[in-house]
């Protein structure tokens, strides 16, 4: 940044003198992911390939009515959720996070159910699981990562203050928020006051960009001016990292930084995996419309599976046999979930009324009778 | 009589001096077409609404013809949009901009609120604000959270805004292009769950050529009236369904569902009005008073729930006109005060036509004391 004036000599916050910049906290490093590490990031990732692929059948035999592929984002998605531990952690996801979902072992009846419209923020216990329910508005949940990690730095500031009675801010560390969000996301005015909140709060979160090239049928080139929502980071003190998206070690590894960042009480990191959706938006969405599909085979670039297959292979830390077992149990899963899909029934009507509040007021018992009368519910 | 054309939905249909069959979305889209023709000032903007053509297709090949720097995809952002929106007014604008469903209106309310619908007041008059936002509109179509929502009495309650919501592809077409050119803000809902069904649709132009009862080629001047193109007819109510014994208000996807039930109870002798109120700001009261001051009934009918709904205003209106001729007191179907649910729980959700024929039951039903 440029600086235009004089630095005045004498002390005080008046011009340039007031506003000190300290240079960009380092990211720490961690160690690469191991042998087994990439193994299980590709059990989990071809398992969601295969479940995701499966959903785009299901919305197609009208299982579903309908739904938003991941398609091409297993290695963000699965990357960065291996990053974290769903015990303490907790995940903000959008509305594409059947990878996150997955990792942090929601499950996968319970996580359809949103597209099966079942119910719309999905029938997993988000305070159990730690991943939070779906929401539609874009950018919506940034700001409650940003809450929900101020909250357990002010729980630990007070386990140290006061009875060593709280889980946060134990020696390993503070829990960590982490938000999903995409390159569109990016353009609500949310996710500047999420990221300055943060920085201003030195609040333990993560802010995780897929930038998948695409927001419906907007390009990132009309979408994100000066081309890295991860550039933007400088501006707020926040250090930021960008990382080959499709790259599931270098996801992990760069996520764990980010959470190593935050956990050790330094503040919000930002990490923008620069990846691509190859699916439609939705199922109701019709590419042709805006990309061709010349686009879409030069511009996806290679599969992240098969780039972490090729690797595994290479390496040698899994054999041809054990990735081949991987797909066949991914498969039997999908299977599984389809039948579960099937079964998975509408709610009781009743549940309209009786989860608005945790004390209904008398006006909804009312409406409640009065529609299990006029509508013959026994 | 007058030529039917069929025009496809996604073509940007001609400016064709006829009578249309035409969707909603296609009656909408040939609206826009025709006002960016005849107005250079002009805008269509919003998420996807340009190369996109829309996720409902209502500026599906605008782009194409009237250039991109005039329908315009902006960045996802909704306050974005409107305070640009509000700006650009100010530049001496018309922009017409969209937000992509009713739920994502709700991002922009600051801007709607203290700014759009603030200014022309604020700024004695020295600043009007000719803007006019599209809200897909009302559930029906088993969409995620956000995509189903009856913003009306939020926006009605504003000082400073218009709220207008058409019925069917005619309506559509009219109060598009009323709205448009009138020089205050105006949120428009459009009934996502109808934007495909088809009806005739008379085209200014059309209207223009004169009518048939000079012998013409044309519309009728009663289709002309009928289908808003006349002053009078773009700024109130309209009956949909004359009837003699009950009058069902409604506006938006709600209109067809209580002509359907006007045709069930028609069955059964019971003679039901249908007034398509349209304009949900101002409220046509004196169509309320002329229509209910003649059947002595009514039933108001929303999707938005209950507690606080424009079925409240609207029953007090009738209330205060009709008062002394009331045979029972204005019954209320509507939502419930719960948020609006998902696909399956849906149909629970919105007043179905057996939950409007207990409404009238109760109405035809009522004792006094
Ligand atoms: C506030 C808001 N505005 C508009 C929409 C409609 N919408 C849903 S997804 C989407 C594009 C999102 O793009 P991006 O953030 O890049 O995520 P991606 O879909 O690529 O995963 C839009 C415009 C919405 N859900 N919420
Ligand atoms: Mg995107």
């Amino acid at each position: 940044m440029q600086t235009l004036g004089t630095r005045p000599t004498t002390a005080g916050r008046a011009g340039l003198a007031g506003a000190p910049r300290e240079p960009l906290p380092e990211l720490p490093a961690v160690e690469a992911a191991t042998g087994a590490e990439l193994a299980e990031l590709y059990r989990l990732m071809t398992a969601v390939r295969q479940l995701d692929v499966a959903a785009i059948s299901w919305q197609r035999q009208g299982i579903l009515p309908a739904y938003a592929p991941e398609l091409g984002q297993e290695a963000a998605q699965v990357g960065s959720a291996l990053a974290l531990d769903p015990a303490r952690d907790f995940a903000f996801p959008t509305y594409r996070e059947l990878g996150v979902a997955r990792a942090f072992g929601v499950d996968m009846v319970e996580y359809m159910s949103t597209h099966k419209a079942t119910w719309h923020g999905g029938l997993w216990d988000a305070a159990a699981t730690h991943l939070a329910p779906i929401q539609a508005v874009v950018a919506g949940s940034v700001l409650h990562a940003v809450g929900w990690a101020h909250g357990q730095t002010l729980e630990a500031r007070s386990a140290a203050n006061g009875p060593a009675n709280s889980a946060a801010g134990s020696a390993d560390g503070l829990p960590v928020a982490i938000t999903y969000l995409g390159d569109g996301a990016s353009s609500q005015g949310d996710v500047h006051e999420a990221m300055n909140f943060a920085a201003v709060f030195k609040a333990p979160v993560v802010f995780f960009v897929q930038n998948n090239g695409w927001a419906i049928s907007v390009p990132t080139e009309k979408q994100v001016a000066g081309g890295s929502v991860a550039a933007r980071g400088a501006g707020y003190g926040i250090p930021a990292v960008q990382v080959d998206g499709n790259d599931a070690a270098a996801v992990l590894e760069a996520t764990r930084r980010a959470v190593a960042h935050a956990r050790a009480g330094h503040g919000p990191a930002i990490v923008e995996a620069m990846t691509y959706r190859r699916g439609p938006h939705a199922t109701s969405d019709d590419p042709g419309r805006y990309r061709s599909l010349d686009e879409e085979r030069e511009d996806a670039g290679a599969d992240p599976i098969a780039r972490l297959r090729e690797r595994i292979l290479a390496e040698g830390v899994a054999t041809e046999a054990a990735l081949a077992e991987a797909d066949a149990a991914a498969a039997a899963e999908a299977e599984a979930l389809r039948l579960g899909v099937i079964a998975l029934g509408p709610r009781p009507g009743a549940e309209m009324f009786d989860l608005v509040f945790q004390e209904p007021t008398d006006e909804l018992k009312r409406q409640k009778a009065a529609w299990r009368e006029e509508s013959e519910h026994e | 009589m007058s030529e039917t054309l069929t025009v496809s939905n996604n073509g940007v249909a001609p400016g064709a001096s006829a009578t249309l069959e035409l969707s909603l979305q296609g009656a909408l889209n040939l609206a826009l077409d025709e006002l960016l023709a005849e107005d250079p000032k002009a805008l269509v903007l919003g998420e996807d609404v340009g190369t996109l053509g829309g996720v409902f297709r209502v500026t599906s090949g605008l782009a194409a013809k009237h250039g991109a720097e005039r329908v315009f995809d902006t960045p996802l952002a909704e306050s974005g949009i409107l305070g640009m929106s509000i700006g650009l007014a100010m530049a001496g604008f018309h922009p017409v901009p969209e937000v992509q469903f009713d739920g994502f209106a709700y991002p922009a309310v600051n801007q709607i609120v203290c700014q759009l619908a603030r200014m022309n007041y604020r700024s004695r008059g020295a600043v009007p604000m000719p803007v006019t936002l599209r809200v897909p509109s009302f559930g029906g179509i088993r969409a995620p959270e956000h995509h189903g929502e009856s913003l009306e009495a939020l926006f009605a309650h504003v000082p400073g805004l218009k709220v207008v919501s058409p019925a069917d592809p005619q309506q559509g077409y009219s109060l598009l292009k009323a709205a448009v050119r009138m020089p205050d803000p105006v949120i428009f809902m459009e009934p996502k769950s109808r934007y495909w069904q088809k009806g005739l649709v008379v085209t200014e132009a059309a209207a223009n050529l004169g009518t048939a009862d000079d012998g013409g080629d044309a519309p009728s001047s009663a289709e002309i009236t009928g289908a808003g193109l006349t002053d009078a007819g773009l700024t109130g109510a309209r009956i949909a369904r004359p009837g003699r014994h009950l009058t069902l208000v409604a506006w938006g996807a709600m209109v067809a569902r209580c002509l359907q039930v006007a045709e069930l109870a028609a069955e059964d002798g019971i003679d039901v009005e249908v007034l398509d109120l349209r304009w949900l700001k101002p409220i046509d009261a004196d169509a309320l008073a002329t229509s209910v001051g003649k059947t002595r009934r009514a039933v108001v009918v929303h999707e938005a729930p209950r507690t606080s709904g424009l079925g409240a205003e609207v029953a007090q209106i009738i209330t205060e006109r009709c008062f002394g001729t009331l045979k029972a007191p204005v019954e209320r179907v509507t939502g419930f005060d719960v948020p609006y649910p998902s696909g399956d729980l849906e149909d629970e959700y919105i007043p179905n036509i057996d939950r409007i024929l207990f409404g009238i039951q109760r109405v035809l039903e009522y004792k006094r004391g």
